[in-house]
């Protein structure tokens, strides 16, 4: 049978309709991404979204003076040289260090990286009087170089970066200022003539050093980026022609955009549909990231979790696999706030595990039966970032407890809420009457691993040390901590401020997230590493 | 007629003023911090307090209002605290997109809507119009987030048909009206459709059922009128309702359904409002909404005096 000419041209557009998603994955080495945010992260140096947007329009447009090594996949990420080589702090005022800078370096546009950018950049979010301070920018910065004042040029290639106080830290909080270029900036103010236009201009048109530069941007939707050809890393030199980063907030919309082949790469998928994922032929991976899902205890008058006993039978009295396989396999079970292959982990005397009848004896020794179980009380969200299952896994919590003799109540509120409450503390009305708040955790930085948890100075509202933790004895390690700028002897300084707190227990330590992504198997040199970065210039595409 | 449409838009302006007040009290009464999206729990109280300096949140609310205000009325709607980019473009790109898809939605939902609702009222009572009925309720009970994610497992995920989510292969500001970039409408419009299509079909249903009932016309068939001519006078006296509630159903897209953006990726006023929310965006929220409300405003408007046009009784 002949088809007549109107069956033809619908034949046509039928198969020209029906098979556009098939021409779309055409095989081009574009490596796009499925990201969890609702909007590209900032791309003027100083990402939002959290450590997303430091992923994916931080660490791939831009460097830092230091860097993570995201090189192994089996080791802790530590801090590297990027744009800086060396650095030392002054022996006669250690408020004061010298950064040795890479002389072979130059921004997107062209201009050369020295001493000059590095004030600049600081200048940005630290000096209220400079032309380009930028407001928007200081919060996501300020906050993780808590200490950082001032940076002075020594000579082209050399810079003097002045703290507030002595801080060994420094060198790791570096790692979240980006360099953007100063004379790409300046070209922006001299064509709109003012500050915040020249920042919204430089947002949609950036220039960094990174390894991709910026090619197409549409907000909200996509974020094109082309390998960098004149980067100065050799070995993170990308071979991909293209990244496309893609914000799909929905994790059903992400999982499907992955397996109709719109996307080559989709971070958390959805929990239920990883099966799935894995028997269409994508790759899975995960590792347990430096993340910790806790149950942060009060050590306010009233508290329950006052005795050391009752904090250790809770750490004891549940078992993480079992809570591993509701995650699908997808959770780090933790020894700690870190894992024992970190430096910083200095072999706490107390071991966290599974052991029922040693929580069971803990309890009944400090007074608590079944038939006399101890109340407690946790202030948690139904959601947020980070936060995992929040209330499967308290759930699983408040079953499994009860069998060391605990009824815990849940007091599950809005994830901002939860957020702001955890700046308040637990002796504050919003609280609710609380014995635990349930907040994860980033623990990449010490500050915001232990100290900010441990220290008298961090007592609400200062900071996060919700639950009033802390006694001079914490507070002279962390002292010896901070002030001690051997990288090893710092390192040896924070191992011994860990095993103290694994030993007081301040938390329970119930998960550390993997942080799945989901990949097609086109996707080549993909190294997962134990950290919330990953990076893309040394993966290449079949 | 010209003096029906000032005196309407002359009613809009309170209207309007009260919208901005509404608009601005609710996003600023509502609990939390206004500067969630860019300072971290853990920023230092004097950060925290520079910040609010910095943006102007340390002043009295009337004077926050008046200044936006002044502000607004000048097309500035501020900028964006989490992304830094101008209000007015952001709202304007998102409107665009979802005009494009809202009105797309609304044509299937009054076309399949329009005849289902025929269908039910000619043969009421039949299983034509249990039928059509039925479809009509589907349309009204589903819930579309859950009918989104199905069509999308099924013609996406599975089939590979059409894609999941987005708004064309370079994005909307690429849009083309060619087939690669229609396929990603698909899905979006039919799932936002379902709702129109469900309440016009009720609506004109009962119309068309009341319309037939009346004496006219048994008086027109009396006089020998052929059954397509009493079509065109029953068509002529459900036209203005079913106009108006096209209108309302078409502001009501216009919203944007926050879910069917999200479930779809589609970059309109509903995932721009998902954002603002979470991120707590309170000049991208505040404006998002006032120029939404300006648009319900101005539809109901229109629809008014369309309604006018084509039944003069409505302007007395």
């Amino acid at each position: 049978m002949v088809p007549s000419k109107r069956t033809s041209i619908a034949a046509l557009l039928a198969s020209s309709f029906l098979t556009l998603p098939v021409s779309a994955v055409a095989q081009d080495k574009i490596l796009r991404i499925g990201m969890t945010a609702a909007d590209i992260p900032r791309t003027l140096g100083q990402p939002d979204q959290g450590f997303e947007g430091n992923r994916f329009t931080g660490m791939t447009i831009y460097d830092s003076l230091t860097a993570w090594d995201l090189s192994k996949e089996d080791e802790a990420s530590v801090v590297i040289p990027s744009l800086a080589t060396s650095w030392e702090v002054n022996p006669e005022d250690t408020t004061k260090w010298t950064f040795v800078l890479r002389d072979d370096v130059t921004f997107h546009d062209g201009s050369p990286f020295n001493a000059e950018a590095v004030v600049w950049n600081v200048q940005k979010v630290l000096d209220e009087d400079a032309p380009h301070f930028d407001a928007s920018q200081v919060g996501v910065t300020a906050s993780r170089m808590p200490t950082l004042r001032s940076a002075r040029v020594i000579d082209e290639f050399t810079v003097e970066l002045t703290t507030s106080q002595p801080d060994s830290f420094l060198p790791i909080n570096l790692t979240n200022l980006f360099m953007a270029s100063p004379t790409h900036w300046q070209a922006k103010f001299e064509e709109t003539g003012d500050a915040e236009a020249a920042w919204a201009a430089f947002a949609a048109d950036p220039s960094g050093s990174g390894p991709f530069r910026v090619t197409a941007f549409s907000p909200r939707e996509r974020l094109e980026m082309v390998p960098n050809e004149n980067y100065w890393d050799p070995e993170r030199t990308s071979t991909l022609d293209g990244v496309v980063l893609v914000p799909l907030p929905e994790a059903n919309a992400r999982t499907a955009a992955l397996l109709s082949g719109q996307v080559d790469w989709i971070e958390a998928p959805a929990p239920d549909a990883l099966a799935q994922i894995e028997a269409r032929g994508f790759t899975i991976y995960s590792n347990p990231q430096p993340h910790v899902w806790p149950w942060q205890l009060s050590f306010a008058e009233d508290s329950p979790w006052l005795d050391r006993r009752v904090r250790h039978a809770a750490n004891l009295c549940f078992d993480r696999e079992e809570l591993s396989i509701l995650l699908g396999g997808y959770m780090g079970i933790p020894k700690g706030t870190v894992d024992p292959s970190h430096p910083w982990w200095g072999n706490p005397s107390f071991d966290i595990r599974y052991d029922l009848e040693e929580a069971q004896s803990l309890m009944t020794e400090a007074g608590f039966s079944a038939d006399n179980p101890l109340r407690v009380k946790v202030q948690t969200s139904a959601s947020g970032s980070g936060q995992m299952q929040p209330i499967p896994m308290n759930e699983y919590l408040q079953q499994a407890l009860r069998e060391c003799y605990f009824d815990v109540e849940l007091d599950v509120i809005e994830w901002n809420t939860l957020f702001t409450n955890w700046r308040r503390g637990a002796m504050d009305e919003s609280a609710n009457g609380a014995h635990a708040i349930n907040v994860t955790f980033a623990t990449m930085d010490p500050f915001f691993a232990m100290v900010r948890f441990t220290s008298t100075q961090t007592f609400p509202p200062v900071s996060n040390n919700w639950g009033h933790f802390g006694n001079d004895e914490f507070d002279a390690l962390i002292e010896t901590a901070r002030t001690t700028f051997d990288d090893d002897a710092r390192d040896d300084a924070l191992a011994a401020l860990h095993a103290r707190i694994v030993e007081e227990a301040p938390f329970v330590w119930v998960a550390h997230d993997a942080g799945p992504r989901a990949m097609s198997t086109r996707v080549t040199g993909v190294v997962q590493p134990r950290s919330w970065f990953i990076d893309i210039a040394p993966m290449g595409m079949e | 007629m010209f003096g029906y449409t000032l005196r309407r838009i002359i009613y809009t302006l309170p209207v309007l003023l009260g919208v901005s007040v509404v608009c601005f009290a609710l996003v600023h009464i509502s609990p939390g911090d206004p500067l969630i999206s860019i300072l971290p729990a853990d920023a230092s109280i004097e950060l925290q307090e520079r910040m609010l300096v910095l943006y102007g949140f340390d002043r009295s609310y009337p004077e926050q209002f008046i200044l936006w205000l002044g502000r607004a009325l000048q097309g500035d709607l501020g900028t964006s605290i989490a992304t830094g980019r101008p209000v007015t473009t952001e709202v304007m790109r998102a409107v665009a997109n979802t005009l494009m898809l809202a009105s797309v939605a609304t044509v299937i939902g009054f076309v399949l809507g329009c005849f289902f609702g025929f269908v039910a009222g000619y043969f009421s009572n039949s299983p034509m119009d249990k039928a059509a009925s039925a479809a009509a309720v589907f349309g009204v009970s589903v819930p579309h987030y859950w009918l989104g994610m199905v069509l999308v497992i099924i013609f996406s995920a599975q089939l590979g048909w059409l894609p999941a989510s987005g708004a064309g292969p370079g994005g909307s500001s690429q849009w083309k009206f060619d087939m690669e970039h229609l396929s990603y409408m698909v899905l979006p419009a039919i799932t936002m459709s379902v709702i129109p299509m469900g309440i016009i079909a009720r609506t004109v249903r009962a119309l068309v059922a009341e319309i037939l009932a009346q004496e006219f016309v048994i008086g027109l068939r009396a006089r020998g009128l052929s059954e397509f001519g009493v079509f065109v006078h029953v068509v002529k006296n459900a036209a203005p309702t079913a106009l108006a509630v096209m209108g309302v159903q078409l502001g009501y897209l216009l919203g944007g359904s926050i879910l069917i953006e999200t479930v779809f990726s589609w970059p309109g006023t509903g995932m721009l409002l998902n954002s603002a929310i979470f991120q707590r965006d309170l000049p991208l929220l505040q404006g998002t909404i006032l120029v939404l409300a300006l648009f319900f405003v101005v539809l109901n408007l229109i629809v008014d005096v369309m309604q006018s046009a084509l039944d003069p009784r409505i302007k007395r």
